[in-house]
């Protein structure tokens, strides 16, 4: 345990004063900043003469703004954080020939992995608390509601399931570290895992499904089901991408006007507004029903990637040549 | 030297796919010894080492070290083993302090005892340090020298030390030297060290083990093996004529 703290703190520290963490946590804010922003004074404007519909503040979160929403900003450049904050944690030490000496002292060989993955957690953590708090803060002075005590639950669970999601990422690259002796080559592997899964599976799952369940434009106006089941086949295939499952999840949470898991369309926020004249919204019980087993699941392909750099790691030979 | 086993090997054998690293060693050392061991590259002397601290798994054999089983009681014995690897490295953004700071930290000491530790080592390895400069801009023998320090912080009963003098001045090497001799004869401590630099080996070893090509080809007091060698009344020999007469047979 001594071992897993002592390394922790010291990752963190290191986390901390490095360079390429002050820079991307910058840029994070800074789009986070002017995104809300833009949203924000959107809102202000477009709502001043109406009514304040129920759970405007989420929508700072979910409005898109000039180019997207916050949290899509988040499902696509967080896992960048995740990777920049793993992907050299144990071929650093390998290189720099500090590994040896790190494993010969009285620790346990897990706490090295445990030690470097917690702070990694914490660093994530750290970050997004304070973005959502930066942000909120500024939705306050911006649209000037309150949030009630539900989206504040909605908030929070939306951070868990993002810290979540980081993890992964932190988890991804902290495996590459262990499989790879070299950083670049592990930096490379991290990146071309986050292209992957982040723009090829959306894409392969249309052609994929295209392929299983083929639907012809003639046949598909008398036979609406294969239609249906051309859709469904396509979202079973896209959810292999741990993106996907996150924006599904965080758009359920921080949308209470949605009741499907259908993917994320960009509503105007008067467009909302009009449903939600029509609609009653989701209870917070039903959303996190509804998202439970996204969470498993970001949950478990965390798990399984930190448990397999797990036993890489207590199996490798520490000889630094 | 009180004949207490510090260090015990029975047919410890360490196999690389085909190659046999290390085959079946048996070595006995003795408490406060100071044992140079010695062969050619790539005889297996790092990948011994490795296996008594345990963070190498043997392929067969035993090994005790302390007392403790390296394999099933890796804690144990590294918390009264120092190892100072071949090529030792250290957090480069960090100075000398630092990095000790951290290494006693991870040994359980508590930070104000570390802080008068980590002074009174710095005087014994003779390391002047600019809380300034980074370990990054050290030199290569600074650097062996921190190695020591991070070596001695816990206050161990047995080092190992791969290639100590290895790149340090002639002045250098002989503080080294006198180092390791002052931690056996005061403070008990069992040195286990490997070096290609036979007369720095004759003159701080009580005895000596050869290992050729995985196998310990010789293993006792200088002169004993100059003995069995060139026989009788040739206890003159130096060293580096009994190893070269034992590494030409061990080509055969
Ligand atoms: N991870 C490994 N996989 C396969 N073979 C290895 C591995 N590590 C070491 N070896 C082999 O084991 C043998 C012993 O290597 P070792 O490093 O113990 O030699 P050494 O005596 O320390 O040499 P040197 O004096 O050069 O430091 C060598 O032949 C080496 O090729
Ligand atoms: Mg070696």
């Amino acid at each position: 345990m001594k071992g897993i703290t002592t390394i922790c703190r010291k990752e963190l520290a290191d986390h901390f004063s490095s360079t390429r963490f002050i820079l991307l946590f910058y840029l994070i804010l800074m789009v986070s900043l002017v995104t809300a922003f833009i949203v924000g004074s959107g809102l202000r404007d477009e709502l001043k003469d109406v009514a304040k519909p129920t759970f405007v503040f989420l929508m700072l979160f979910t409005s898109p703004g000039k180019l997207f929403s916050l949290i899509q900003f988040i499902a696509i450049f967080g896992p960048l954080l995740g990777i920049v904050l793993g992907f050299d944690a144990v071929n650093r030490e390998r290189s720099a020939r500090t590994l040896s000496k790190l494993v010969s002292q009285p620790i346990y060989r897990d706490s090295v992995i445990n030690g470097k993955f917690l702070a990694g957690l914490i660093t994530i953590s750290i970050m997004l608390v304070s973005i959502v708090l930066i942000i909120s803060g500024l939705g306050l002075l911006l649209i000037g509601v309150v949030p009630g005590p539900e989206e504040i639950s909605r908030l929070f669970i939306y951070l868990v399931i993002s810290i979540f999601y980081i993890a992964f990422w932190l988890g991804i690259s902290i495996l590459f570290s262990v499989g790879f002796r070299s950083v670049a080559t592990s930096a490379l592997a991290a990146i071309a895992c986050w292209i992957f899964f982040s723009f090829f599976v959306a894409m392969g799952a249309s052609v994929m499904a295209d392929a299983i369940s083929p639907v012809d434009q003639a046949r598909a106006s008398l036979n609406p089901e294969l239609l249906i089941k051309h859709e469904q086949t396509r979202k079973i295939i896209s959810l292999v991408s741990p993106m996907t499952l996150y924006s599904e999840a965080t758009t359920i949470i921080l949308d209470p006007l949605r009741k499907t898991t259908q993917s994320i369309l960009l509503m105007g926020p008067m467009e909302r507004l009009s449903i939600s004249r029509f609609q009653s919204p989701l209870p917070l019980s039903e959303s996190v029903y509804i998202v439970f087993p996204h969470l498993i699941s970001l949950m478990a392909i965390t798990l399984v990637c930190f448990a397999t750099s797990y036993t890489v790691f207590m199996r490798q030979e520490v000889r630094s040549t | 030297m009180n004949g207490l086993k510090v260090i015990e090997t029975q047919d410890l054998t360490k196999v690389y796919g085909e190659e046999v690293a290390v085959d079946r060693l048996n070595i006995n050392i003795n408490e406060g010894e100071v044992f140079g061991f010695l062969g050619p590259n790539g005889a297996g002397k790092t990948t011994t080492l490795l296996m008594l601290l345990g963070l190498s798994e043997p392929t067969s054999g035993k090994a005790r070290v302390c007392g403790f089983d390296p394999t099933r009681e890796p804690l144990q014995v590294k918390r009264l083993v120092g190892y100072l690897p071949e090529n030792v490295g250290f957090y480069d953004d960090m100075n000398a302090v630092q990095n000790l700071l951290y290494i006693s930290r991870l040994n359980g000491i508590p930070d104000d005892l570390a802080g008068i530790k980590i002074k009174e080592l710095l005087k014994v390895v003779d390391l002047e340090v600019d809380p300034r400069k980074k370990v990054g801009e050290y030199s290569r023998g600074m650097r062996q020298r921190l190695g020591i320090a991070e070596v001695l912080i816990k206050d161990p009963q047995v080092v190992f030390l791969d290639e100590p003098t290895l790149g340090l001045d002639p002045d250098g090497s002989l503080q080294m030297l006198d180092l390791i001799r002052s931690l056996s004869q005061d403070k008990k401590i069992t040195v286990f060290f490997s070096s290609h630099l036979l007369d720095q080996v004759q003159k701080i070893s009580h005895r000596v083990g050869i290992m050729i090509k995985g196998q310990m080809v010789a293993v006792g007091r200088i002169e004993d093996l100059a003995k069995e060698k060139f026989g009788v009344g040739q206890e003159k020999y130096t060293l580096e004529e009994v190893y070269m007469k034992y590494f030409k047979e061990g080509l055969l």
